[in-house]
């Protein structure tokens, strides 16, 4: 039996399809102004016989195209279960949303966190930060990786809201700050919101890290000073919802 | 039907802006209340009631105040409306519940302040409530800082305005002030009416009352039953409308509606399945038009049991003394019954926590949602603690914080689904 997962997020739509819960396929694009459309180029020529959505897209998809919805909050709690057993606590930064899920046991959702409905923390934040450094996720991760952190060089980021730190960013441009230092105060500013949504649902003696931030290390490195326990990336952390999906698809097949 | 037109612009109305507001009103109250399915017929009054809302409703007051009764308005259920009606006045609680002449507000109030309050400026400088227009004497209380500081400002809009001073502690001290100044209030009143306060007349206006309390206690009671024979948006309104309508005929008409829901629940028939996940929903009050988040939350097929709220059984639970006595002792009667509301404004507010308790336990509910207003200090502060409080008793609880704009919409919903599918777990 053929599966899907698809995970409509606010900045990238990505599909994941399982053969027998196998994984065949895990494809990401773009999103538009135009979601459906987004969705149905990445599903063009692939066959499944169920398909769960989730995402700020899901019900438009469902009502539209097919299949049935679930929050990205059990789908991220399903596939990261999925690819780290016996994960026990769920970051996923996504693109306007930052979410921390505490599982239970049975890898239930036990507590969830998302925050609040400003771009603070989340992806979006980070990504307006890099764009005003002009230099891409990966060269901001190895800038920020320069500069330790208890650098008396390294500024601190007063600002949460994205309008205006991008500002204060700005400002430290003009004063001379080096790039790399900025970088830092920008990761530090995203890992200390993000684990304070993680502190308010769980005390994690390991931490998942899911959604595109995943693949920052400077990133994972700041969460893990700052909640004191290992933080892993799974492969294919940026699909990992989609898994989710597809495996509540599975699930209700069987 | 009846050209109201010519009433509202006697009232100084808008018309335009007044007319865009109902033609609002009706697309949603449509969409969110009359589309629900195994509705109550009992509900069809209150149908009726929110479809005159701003007509036939308002042609009675005028009726009245033109064979010389008076109107009085009011912000908070701290205000006694037993001494209103012992005076022959009509009691309205003037709804705080939707954005509305932003522009005109943001000039006055700073952007940071509570919903609720800049509603109460919206709906009085956009010229759009017919309610506030009728008042003879809107009153104000000093509950939070912000409502405080705002009527200030509002009552140089309004001219008959007046403030009732609240104490913080529920303590002798306390007491005093509250009975001081529910006094004052009845010599405004009489003032305003060219009446006299009498016991008796007291004792047959919280007669009154608490029958209609009676009545809305034993609609609470009757959402225990499973599955809920009512949904929560159809219960919160008729909380919205006990602040308005005629208290007599809102009381036979929710007494009727009852021995529907009591026969429905003998049936086991409910509006919602059996399996449905059962919510209580905490916090901040919810005035007409709010309904956003209950709308979500039903529409994420759970069901709403109860309101521990102002707009709801925060309240109500609590019936006035109908021993009697002198005038005096009434007042101090009554100051007994209202100050075990247990509004966040209080410090410290215990019972508030032990009322979510109970009521989660009698309602067989599966969780809590805290619902605060972004800037409401005292409810915002009071999540915190109630949520792992409850937590920790196994009772999953979900805070939402927001206001009353559309744009948060989608994150809501996703928070509430989620709840939702975790009570499901």
């Amino acid at each position: 039996m053929r599966t899907a997962g698809i995970d409509i997020g606010s900045r990238t739509v990505k599909l994941v399809i399982l053969e027998d819960g196998r994984l065949v396929l895990s494809r990401v694009r773009e999103n538009s102004f135009d979601p459906l459309a987004v969705c149905r180029e990445i599903l063009t020529g692939e066959r499944f016989d169920a398909i769960v959505a989730a995402g700020y897209g899901r019900h438009l998809f469902t009502e539209r195209i097919a299949g049935r919805a679930i929050t990205e909050i059990k789908a991220a709690a399903l596939g990261a279960r999925h690819v780290v057993p016996f994960c026990g606590t769920v970051l996923d930064i996504g693109g306007q949303d930052s979410k921390a899920i505490a599982l239970d046991g049975r890898g239930a959702v036990r507590r969830f966190e998302m925050n609040d409905k400003c771009a603070a923390g989340t992806g979006r934040f980070l990504e307006t930060m890099t764009l005003a450094l002009g230099c891409g996720l990966d060269d901001f991760s190895r800038l920020a990786e320069q500069v330790d952190v208890s650098a008396s060089a390294c500024p601190t980021l007063n600002s949460t809201c994205t309008v205006f730190a991008e500002s204060e960013v700005v400002s430290l441009i003009a004063k001379g700050e080096s790039r790399g230092a900025i970088a830092r105060s920008i990761v530090e500013a995203v890992a200390g919101r993000a684990a304070a949504l993680v502190r308010q649902v769980d005390t994690p003696e390991a931490l998942v890290l899911i959604g595109g931030l995943a693949r920052c290390a400077a990133l994972r490195q700041a969460l893990s000073r700052r909640l004191a326990c290992p933080v892993q990336a799974p492969d294919g952390a940026q699909t990992v919802v989609a898994l989710g999906c597809a495996l509540a698809a599975m699930e209700e097949n069987r | 039907m009846t050209d109201y037109t010519p009433m509202w612009r006697s009232l100084g109305l808008d018309l335009k802006a007044h007319d865009a507001l109902l033609s609002y009103l009706g697309g949603v109250y449509g969409d969110l209340f009359l589309a629900q399915k195994n509705r109550p017929r009992g509900m069809g009054y209150f149908d009726f009631v929110m479809s005159e809302v701003h007509g036939l409703r308002i042609k009675e007051l005028m009726d009245a105040k033109a064979a010389g009764r008076k109107v009085i308005g009011s912000y908070c259920t701290f205000v006694p409306e037993e001494l209103i009606l012992a005076l022959d006045g009509i009691s309205i609680g003037l709804c705080t519940g939707g954005e509305w002449a932003t522009d005109q507000v943001d000039q006055i109030l700073p952007r940071n302040t509570c919903a609720l309050i800049k509603s109460a400026f919206g709906f009085k400088l956009g010229k759009v409530c017919p309610y506030v227009e009728a008042c003879d004497l809107v009153v104000g209380e000093n509950t939070c800082d912000g409502k405080k500081k705002a009527y200030e400002l509002l009552k140089t809009y309004i001219p008959s305005f007046h403030v009732i001073d609240m104490p913080q502690m529920k303590s002798d001290a306390g007491k005093a002030l509250l009975h001081a100044e529910y006094a004052r209030f009845a010599g405004k009143l009489e003032e305003i009416t060219g009446q006299t306060l009498t016991s008796e007349k007291l004792a047959a206006a919280i007669a009154t009352v608490n029958a209609k309390r009676r009545a809305l206690k034993r609609l609470a009671a009757v959402r225990a039953a499973t599955p809920a024979p009512i949904s929560g948006l159809d219960a919160l309104l008729i909380s919205q409308v006990s602040f308005y309508d005629d208290p007599v005929r809102f009381t036979s008409s929710l007494d009727a509606l009852c021995d529907e829901l009591e026969e429905r629940a003998r049936r086991g028939e409910g509006a919602v399945s059996a399996d449905c996940p059962r919510i209580v929903m905490s916090g901040c009050p919810m005035a007409v038009p709010n309904w956003k988040v209950p709308a979500i939350v039903e529409a994420a097929g759970a069901v709403i049991v109860a309101e521990e709220s102002c707009v709801g059984e925060r309240s109500t639970r609590f019936l006035a003394s109908e021993e009697g006595g002198t005038v005096e002792t009434m007042i101090g009667q009554l100051v007994e019954r209202y100050l075990q509301i247990d509004c966040a404004v209080f410090t410290p507010n215990p019972t508030r926590l032990d009322y979510v308790r109970t009521v989660t336990g009698q309602r067989k509910a599966d969780g809590v949602i805290h619902y605060a207003l972004q800037f409401c200090h005292p409810y915002q502060i009071e999540a915190g603690p109630m949520v792992s409080a409850l937590e920790d008793e196994a009772i999953p609880t979900l805070r939402i914080d927001t206001d009353y704009g559309q744009e948060d919409i989608g994150q809501i919903r996703t928070r509430v689904e989620a709840f939702v599918e975790r009570l499901k777990a």
